[in-house]
């Protein structure tokens, strides 16, 4: 199974969950960073790297003395990534979305499969958690063809058996949704602040529709208010674990160190919440099934 | 025949030079010798999510223009305006689309080389 740990606001523990939920998972586990744009899963895990490659996406290459300028690719293309202008024909490979649309259309078989690269994709092993990640490129735009690339990756590993955490980005948009998309259960974390409380909502507005099954950690757990609380509730959300707010927390954070290895009672809390999720993952029986 | 574009936040000569290209509202096209002038409405551009000054350039080539008067010109429009073949001239904005014609006739708008707006 796949479990992404996501959020609506960034910093309320997205990798500091997922880091000790791979910890306490049974092996064979995958630790997956899809947060490409920021990876730090890897601070937490430590994993020894032992291989990566770069991910590249297909754009179009234009042998421009095949090209007659009918302009049939500037027409088609909704993100203006090929241009003709008279007797000139450019491309902006860093707006192509890849879609092979211009390579189909050109009559003169004059654009070719080129590239761009996305970014870096590495593996490796930290201790007893299986790691993996994306790294987008410095100033490339779209992070969803990097997940993509990485995601096909942890497919083919999961094959031969084993589940995955994935550590997903923050946000409500595009990454985040990629990110969640082909996971089993969803794992959000919150903290009871306003901010968390609003962009929970946004988040849960956004995963709800995808009818995962879902579930919620509030972490600084005794900060601001009941509002997370009664949404959860209301939603019928459950909330699977809390995580207390504790200076010996922060501490261990900036340090880089793993929650569930900080005590017998913090890695009680991740084995709990191993244990909540798997439950969630099962269709629960219903009542009527039980009556027949 | 010489054709310029202004970009402007409305179809006539009072009108002021809008500062964007892209996204400018539209483009008020002054013939030089005629002083005959035509609006070409630039909203397909404003609304597209990226791209939308590549397109205003595919927009002021098909009228036949060769030169542009604006206020900020990015570094994709501005490769594109030079493979249409049109000449720029930028920060212009705060004047009428009348006083920024008036000023490139009387010969004091610099061609410009290179982009004036990050791109985005």
């Amino acid at each position: 199974m796949i479990v992404s740990v996501a959020s609506g606001k960034g910093g309320t523990g997205k990798t500091t969950v997922a880091a000790s939920l791979a910890t306490v998972w049974e092996r064979p586990v995958w630790g997956v960073d899809l947060d490409v744009e920021e990876p730090n899963l890897h601070l937490f895990l430590r994993p020894a790297i032992a291989g990566s490659e770069t991910a590249w996406m297909t754009v179009p290459a234009v042998e421009e003395a095949k090209c007659t300028y009918c302009g049939a690719c500037s027409e088609l293309c909704q993100f203006k990534a090929i241009s003709v202008f008279n007797q000139v024909i450019l491309t902006f490979p860093e707006m192509c979305h890849s879609c092979g649309g211009c390579l189909a259309v050109c009559p003169e078989k004059a654009i070719s499969p080129g590239r761009r690269e996305l970014g870096e994709i590495t593996w490796g092993v930290a201790g007893r958690v299986e790691f993996l990640a994306g790294r987008l490129r410095i100033g490339e735009a779209m992070s969803p063809p990097l997940m993509r690339q990485v995601k096909a990756r942890l497919e083919q590993m999961l094959a031969k058996g084993g589940d995955a955490v994935i550590d997903a980005p923050p946000g409500v948009s595009c990454p985040a949704v990629n990110a969640v998309l082909d996971s089993d259960v969803i794992l959000l974390v919150t903290e009871p602040t306003p901010f968390g409380v609003y962009d929970f909502k946004l988040a849960w507005e956004a995963f709800a529709p995808l009818g995962k099954p879902m579930g919620a950690v509030i972490n600084r757990a005794g900060l601001g208010n009941d509002a997370i609380y009664r949404f959860c509730q209301e939603k019928g959300l459950p909330i699977l674990a809390e995580i207390p707010y504790d200076r010996s927390v922060a501490e261990a954070y900036a340090r880089g160190r793993i929650i569930a290895d900080l005590s017998p009672g913090f890695k009680e809390t991740f084995v709990a919440l191993r244990d909540k999720i798997r439950a969630l993952a099962q269709p629960s029986p219903s009542r009527e099934a039980a009556h027949a | 025949m010489n054709k310029i574009a202004v970009t402007s936040e409305g179809p006539s000569l009072d009108d002021q030079v809008d500062p964007r290209f892209g996204r400018a509202a539209g483009f008020v096209v002054v013939d030089l010798e005629t002083m005959d002038t035509q609006y070409i409405d630039n909203g397909q551009s404003q609304v597209m999510a990226q791209g939308a000054g590549i397109q205003a350039a595919e927009l002021i080539a098909r009228a036949g223009v060769n030169f542009l008067l604006t206020g900020y010109v990015g570094p994709k429009a501005f490769k594109a305006l030079s493979a249409a073949g049109i000449k720029v001239g930028q920060n212009l904005e705060g004047l009428t689309v009348r006083d920024a014609v008036a000023r490139f006739k009387s010969g004091r708008v610099e061609i410009a080389q290179a982009a004036n707006r990050a791109g985005r």
